[in-house]
């Protein structure tokens, strides 16, 4: 095996295993700070003796062992000011055997995403909390992933810590009767943890993989430990289309490939067909919501895949749902523009350019005024649109879609 | 609040570049700024002329002046430009600071501008 599979082996193995160890530890009293300095010890050990030697057969159990030590430490160096430190009562009533109870570990790993995502913290770090408390990722790389700065980032996730220890945020699954709108913040927490560094996880912007293979392993386990609800599902396979899609986004030369312009055979057939089968396994549950629906219409674009055409009315159709059921802006500049896809340009443009006052710094929603304008025949509106969404890009081979965009409607025009 | 970016890239890149490829590229800053215009952002802007064309002095602590050809500190990356801004916050100024053409090419450093208030 070469280095770095085996890098990528360690680090998926103990990544799993992070996480569980983090709940299992703040489960039994370890505060979890000192859980988390404590098992990023034993950590970083594992990612340096991993890939030479070989993972090791239970990586829970040579974590534990390993961020025992590290507790144990700290309880003696803090004994001179603590009787007894909590840390090192929870390390001694440890046993590994504990351990196989994966399936009861598992529990306690979904409890910590419901921590992670409570309503009492800001919504805006439930994910970057999970990447860090499930997944153990530094506050320096989940920084970058959502154009933070590193030191606000680490106060950020530092202050929501203290915050579920403070306030008493429970670390367990929600009741019955709480539990889909809970379930909803878990999942936009995950979302958002996909889509960081990625403006728009739909297909418009390949900049950065960010955390989409992270995000779609937590989405996996909520799919396996809550298997009653559809939306764990249909997020899932939002997840799979989006990244099923990934490599199509440029080509050989490095070069943007807007969705409709992909060459199917560079899709990823294997995620695709995961993707629908989840997406079928959750509409036989008979309720719909917000990611069934995103999912529908990524499953919609699929049908390329046979070489049909998408059905631009059933896509109008389903953003149109989306847009009841969330009423998001951004959802509706999407449906303006599959409504000028489906042959009603004019009335797509309308209604984009009303969201205009809410969307100002948003570049796709200029993108998506200036190809309405284009199909309208408004070349210098389309034109004028275009050069703000160039101002507005962030990944240079978008930038430089746009703007060939933008030059060929000069040649429509001089033609 | 405002915020200075600071554009270092390697002005050599510039100085080499076919005269299509630099009309794009400074197509890409022109949209930047309209963009940072139109968001009210704005504050000012301009690139710098080359290195070459700097001059640094210093004034030692025994009260000596030295004056020397060239910038500050020879690096592989050169102050080519600065933008001042004028946002709500950091997470604002770095949102912009992505979008510059010159964090694709080259690095954007954000710098909180200190207020100072005006003599009384």
């Amino acid at each position: 095996m070469h280095a770095r599979q085996a890098h990528r082996a360690a680090d998926a193995a103990a990544r799993e295993s992070y996480g569980k160890l983090v709940a299992f530890l703040t489960a039994r009293g370890a505060q979890l700070v000192a859980a988390e300095d404590a098992l990023a010890d034993a950590f970083a050990a594992a990612l340096d003796g991993w890939p030479k030697d070989g993972v090791p057969r239970n990586p829970e159990a040579w974590l534990l062992v390993a961020a025992r030590h590290r507790l144990v430490d700290r309880a003696r160096r803090e004994r001179r000011f603590v009787a007894l430190d909590d840390a090192l009562a929870t390390a001694a009533t440890l046993a590994e055997d504990e351990l196989d109870r994966t399936e009861a570990l598992s529990d306690e790993r979904l409890a910590m995403l419901f921590a992670c995502a409570h309503p009492s913290l800001p919504r805006a770090i439930h994910g970057p909390l999970m990447l860090q408390a499930v997944l153990g990722f530094n506050a320096q790389r989940i920084a970058s992933a959502f154009l933070v700065a590193p030191a606000t980032m680490g106060q950020r996730l530092v202050r929501a810590k203290r915050k579920i220890a403070a306030a008493g945020i429970p670390l367990r699954v929600p009741f019955n009767d709480e539990l889909p709108e809970r379930l909803d913040a878990v999942l936009g927490a995950i979302y958002a943890a996909f889509s960081a560094g990625w403006e728009d996880p739909a297909g418009l912007d390949p900049r950065s993989e960010g955390f989409t293979l992270e995000a779609i392993d937590l989405g996996r386990l909520v799919v396996r430990l809550v298997p009653h609800e559809p939306e764990p599902l249909g997020l899932l396979a939002l997840m799979l289309h989006a990244a099923a899609r990934r490599d199509a986004r440029r080509n050989a030369a490095g070069e943007f490939v807007p969705l409709d312009a992909q060459d199917v055979t560079r899709w990823n057939a294997a995620l695709l067909d995961e993707a629908e089968a989840s997406l079928r396994f959750a509409a036989s549950h008979g309720r719909r919501g917000r990611f069934q629906i995103e999912a529908a219409i990524q499953s919609a674009h699929a049908v390329r895949r046979y070489g049909r055409e998408p059905d631009w009315h059933a896509i109008v159709l389903l953003y149109r749902e989306l847009l009841a059921l969330t009423q998001s802006p951004v959802v509706a500049v999407n449906w303006a523009v599959a409504l000028g896809r489906a042959g009603e340009p004019s009335r797509g443009y309308a209604e984009v350019i009303v969201l205009e006052p809410l969307l100002r710094d948003y570049q796709p929603y200029w993108a998506a005024k200036a190809t309405l304008a284009a199909a309208c025949g408004e070349t210098q509106l389309a034109r004028e649109a275009f050069e703000r969404a160039i101002g507005l890009a962030i990944d240079p081979s978008v930038r430089a879609h746009l703007a060939s965009r933008r030059d060929a409607l000069n040649l429509d025009r001089t033609s | 609040m405002t915020y200075m970016l600071l554009l270092f890239n390697d002005e050599k890149r510039w100085q080499n570049m076919p005269p299509d490829v630099a009309e794009r590229e400074y197509g890409a800053y022109m949209a930047y700024s309209a963009a940072l215009h139109e968001a009210g952002a704005f504050v000012e802007g301009n690139p710098l002329q080359p290195t070459a064309t700097a001059t640094t002095v210093r004034v030692t602590g025994d009260g000596k002046s030295t004056v020397l050809d060239g910038p500050y500190a020879e690096t592989k990356e050169q102050l080519g430009g600065y933008y001042v801004i004028d946002v709500p916050d950091l997470d604002a100024a770095l949102a912009w600071a992505a979008r510059c053409p010159a964090a694709s090419h080259g690095t954007v450093e954000v710098r909180p501008v200190m207020e100072i208030g005006a003599p009384a």
